[in-house]
């Protein structure tokens, strides 16, 4: 048996040429192997040490705007950009793999790159634009 | 559209044991794992529309049905990520190929009980 295994259910074998499908071969492995950190990682962390009930609008203050307000907001710059991309990317290999009429093809991976590219720059502008609401309750401090 | 369904149907019932629900299940939760990721950057969006509006959506996640489907987001997240890793593994060294089936049993002993603790947490307030 040739080393280079081309069997879907072991896994998709690397494309030659060097060209973009190339590239997008090793990004997945890539972004799959950071995303197996940070995103199971924040996972864990939102789900098992802060817990869903308890996130609300002070945890996302507290996370982008706190002393350590920079890290984090990288961080989910990260996640944001990490996870979609290899998200999206492998909504068109699903694609591929089923829609074959090139017409559907094209118009579905198209439809499908217009959410990716919306909901990165959606995620981006949220992650960036945020500050933290003024403290109404300064005064009454004094 | 037949296409697609014909060849989505051979994808589902071809009999490959343990590499195919490994494949089957990579997918599906890649796929779930994603539609839930459109909808979490649409729900973290909503901080810029003030405290009231964002509070108000994110009690859609305490809801007793999202609290089932939050359970199988970790089982996707997890089991995406670690039967990636299997994959990634094979990939770069494929002399390990022959333990394929064997590190696809390895990821489940890892991602089930994850699943479970982590399910855990995310249930019980149902029961309280």
């Amino acid at each position: 048996m040739n080393t280079r295994i081309n069997h879907r259910t072991l896994s998709r074998a690397k494309p030659d040429g060097g060209g973009f499908e190339t590239f997008s071969w090793y990004f997945m492995r890539v972004s799959g192997a950071l995303l197996l950190l940070i995103a199971v990682f924040h996972l864990l962390l939102m789900h098992v040490y802060i817990r869903v009930e308890n996130i609300d609008f002070n945890t996302v203050v507290t996370r982008w705007t706190g002393p350590w307000g920079a890290f984090w907001r990288l961080y989910d710059l990260a996640l944001l950009v990490f996870a979609l991309t290899h998200g999206f990317n492998g909504l068109r290999w699903v694609i591929d793999d089923y829609i074959h009429r090139p017409g559907w093809n094209a118009l579905i991976k198209g439809v499908a790159l217009l959410l990716a590219v919306v909901v990165i720059l959606m995620g981006a502008y949220t992650i960036f634009s945020f500050r933290a609401p003024a403290p109404s309750f300064a005064f009454s401090l004094r | 559209m037949g296409q697609a369904i014909a060849s989505l149907w051979k994808g589902i019932t071809y009999r490959g044991r343990e590499g195919h629900y490994a494949f089957i299940l990579h997918r599906a939760a890649g796929l779930g794992v994603l539609l839930f990721l459109v909808l979490h950057v649409f729900d973290i969006f909503l901080v810029t529309l003030g405290e009231d509006v964002f509070n108000e959506f994110l009690q859609l996640y305490t809801h007793p049905v999202a609290r089932v489907l939050e359970v199988g987001l970790i089982f996707g997240v997890v089991y995406h990520a670690f039967n990636g890793l299997r994959i990634i593994i094979i990939d770069f060294w494929p002399r390990t190929t022959v333990y394929a089936r064997q590190m696809w049993w390895l990821v489940m002993a890892i991602t089930l009980p994850i699943t479970a603790i982590a399910g855990y947490f995310t249930l019980a307030p149902l029961f309280h």
